[in-house]
């Protein structure tokens, strides 16, 4: 009984085998490496990411690959953690050897593959946040999000149109947080404003009622700002309302999805906050190049994963594109070559934004491809 | 000046009130048993999570929080069978470590069943902040202050009027003892579990509309709540609220007046300045060596 069924497992596998080895002559995939935080804390970040390269590689095939190939997408989960991140990345340059990576969803993990990519000379699109990814430049690494820097500069602009030159600001002690920090703080001095009281609260606080006083019996005081993630923002609005503190109130884009909307609840009203055009695909201008674009993602992804959409997997979205478009620019899968005309990428109309690269600029992205919006009646309202 | 004083007073009763009764639950399994169970703040999510997920579900909110409780209780007593009645014989370290086991099972249970978002819950009353001197108090921290101190008197009562309380008091004292004198101390075991589960969701509940809640909750609150309990004197009831509240109060003028940087510093260093004068805590019982 075993033997036969060996013998059969054994006759299947040489079928498929051979199956493999005659579609490989027909056409070389090309192969697309990638390592998410799919599980893990992270796990918000990764799990759509992955979504979205699954179906847009499978997506890309049906409609008949790049130059004649097929992609073949090659991913790893790192659990949110560094050093899992740095081998996968190494499995994929060396025994996986793949064509070009997209992957990275934190920017732990990213950093931590930088060097390998650098000196295995493999282009590498990431999709995590910070500045330090693409700033000082290197020459292998692009990355797709925006910059915590440029949503401190949207911020600021748009607090300037209002006529605010002084706030307050509150901040998650966090990575993300005191990067924003960091970076508000840096912004804030090249436009000529002033941040008038700094407090900061912990992930695991549950009230943040006192750092908020501090705030309001602060002198001169014009509006609020608040860099922070998770459920801690959530509070600090709650806690903004209780208080029946009038004064603008801005959040980050580490809040800008529904699930803010939902912990917040009626104190959310009037907080302003950058985020993804994804957020408000319907109230978009029908001349902005992006609506066609954001709407089809999120048509896309939700009857296909039937869950919501988030910015995260359009970040992913935009990698794959960038990628995809660098290996049909350079007519080849030539490493030199693919990096180059990624570099040379201009006016790709993605959904995060419209991305002009250039030997300077591995990001691509103004500060402008954040939209202001504002909490109306408990929905997103765009302001400009 | 005074409503700033204020403010910053309210916000720190509030979540001490929270700590104190957390710090509860870990004295009464303390005096029952010497062990400190490090799955105290589970029962606080089991609380929370449970009454969210009933009520989404359509169940109304009373009915949902009494489900919730008693669900948290059988928890309580479960642990008690299968995971720290089997080890007997073991040493209180085993079975501090075999709570820290449980906790970690029961937060990983708690992500598979009810995933890791963050949820909220409704206040119990209005929305509406109450205003007294020019300072703001959450109607909800009225809830977490009179439920705490209808609790609190409630244990008191337990554990003076009646035979079952004074019969876990009296395996607290002497096991042995309590043992000859006909008291179950295994049946006294598993009843200063489930009394300590059932306070530990009721915090979970009535602090939820404030905290929001999640899989992961139990963790930082159930650490504060037992840096609480070590400050108040392990074992002592009166300890454990004058510690909660102590450790409420001074977090939230720490965060006020210096910098909320150092917030936790300064709790933390409050447990080194009390436990270095005062080793046994601020209400300790005294231990006598007889020779």
């Amino acid at each position: 009984m075993l033997k036969t069924i060996l013998r059969r497992t054994g006759q299947v596998a040489a079928i498929a085998a051979a199956g493999l080895v005659m579609s490989a002559q027909a056409a070389e995939p090309i192969k697309i490496g990638s390592f998410l935080s799919v599980t893990g804390p992270a796990s918000f970040l990764g799990d759509p990411e992955l979504k979205t390269l699954e179906m847009y590689v499978e997506k890309i095939n049906e409609d008949g690959g790049v130059l004649g190939r097929p992609l073949e997408l090659i991913h790893y989960d790192d659990v949110g953690n560094a050093s899992n991140a740095r081998n996968f990345a190494s499995r994929l340059i060396r025994s996986d050897r793949v064509d070009i990576i997209v992957g990275g969803s934190t920017t732990g993990a990213t950093m931590a593959a930088v060097p390998l990519v650098e000196q295995a000379k493999v282009p590498f699109i990431s999709l995590a946040g910070a500045v330090v990814i693409t700033n000082p430049v290197k020459k292998w690494v692009f990355k797709t999000p925006q910059t915590d820097r440029m949503a401190a500069e949207r911020i600021l602009t748009d607090m300037k149109d209002r006529g605010i030159t002084r706030f307050g600001l509150i901040s998650g002690t966090g990575g993300f947080g005191s990067s924003g920090r960091t970076q508000t703080l840096d912004v804030v001095e090249q436009m000529g404003m002033e941040v008038v009281a700094d407090v900061t609260y912990s992930g695991s606080d549950t009230d943040m009622t006192a750092q908020l006083t501090n705030i309001r019996n602060t002198d001169g005081v014009e509006a609020v700002l608040n860099f922070g993630f998770g459920q801690g923002p959530a509070i600090v609005t709650r806690n903004y309302a209780q208080l029946g503190m009038e004064l603008p109130f801005y959040q980050s884009h580490g809040v800008a999805s529904d699930s803010f909307l939902e912990l917040a609840g009626d104190a959310a009203e009037g907080v302003r906050l950058p985020a993804s055009p994804l957020l408000v695909p319907d109230s978009l201008p029908d001349d902005d190049p992006q609506k066609q674009v954001v709407q089809d993602y999120k048509a896309e992804y939700e009857a296909r994963w039937d869950s919501k959409v988030s910015t995260f997997g359009a970040y992913a979205y935009d990698g794959l594109m960038l990628a995809v478009q660098a290996i049909e620019a350079a007519g080849s899968t030539d490493k030199e070559a693919v990096r180059e005309a990624l570099e040379n990428i201009q006016g790709y109309v993605g959904v995060t934004g419209v991305f002009n690269m250039s030997p300077e600029d591995h990001n691509g992205l103004e500060a402008d491809s954040f939209r202001i919006l504002e909490v109306q009646n408990g929905e997103w309202k765009l302001i400009n | 000046m005074f409503a700033e004083f204020l403010q910053y007073l309210f916000t720190g009763i509030t979540i001490g009130a929270t700590y104190a009764l957390i710090a509860l639950g870990f004295t009464l399994i303390y005096n029952a048993s010497h062990v400190i169970n490090f799955a105290q703040g589970e029962f606080l999510m089991i609380g929370g999570m449970a009454t969210v997920s009933l009520t989404a579900m359509g169940v109304p909110m009373v009915l949902a929080i009494i489900l919730a409780v008693l669900l948290a209780g059988v928890l309580g007593i479960l642990l008690q069978r299968f995971a720290i009645a089997p080890a007997k014989q073991a040493d209180v370290v085993t079975l501090i470590i075999i709570t820290i086991g449980a906790s970690i099972f029961i937060r990983g249970l708690a992500q598979l069943v009810w995933g890791k978002e963050y949820h909220v819950m409704q206040n119990f009353s209005s929305d509406e902040p109450i205003r007294i001197f020019g300072a703001v108090l959450n109607s909800q921290s009225l809830w977490v202050l009179g439920i705490g101190a209808i609790l609190v008197v409630g244990l008191v009562l337990f554990f003076t009027r009646t035979l079952i309380g004074k019969a876990i008091l009296a395996t607290s004292m002497n096991k042995e003892a309590a043992r000859l004198v006909g008291i179950r101390t295994q049946l006294v075991l598993m009843l200063a579990f489930l009394v300590s589960a059932v306070l530990g969701s009721v915090a979970g509940v009535v602090v939820a509309p404030i905290t929001f809640t999640s899989y992961d909750i139990g963790i930082m609150l159930g650490l504060k709540g037992f840096v609480a309990a070590a400050i108040g004197g392990l074992g002592s009831g009166i300890g454990a609220v004058v510690g909660g509240l102590l450790l409420g109060v001074v977090e939230a003028m720490a965060a006020g007046y210096i910098s909320s940087d150092y917030k936790d510093a300064v709790a933390f260093s409050m447990i080194l300045v009390v436990l270095f004068f005062m080793p046994r805590g601020l209400f300790g019982a005294k231990v006598v060596e007889r020779v």
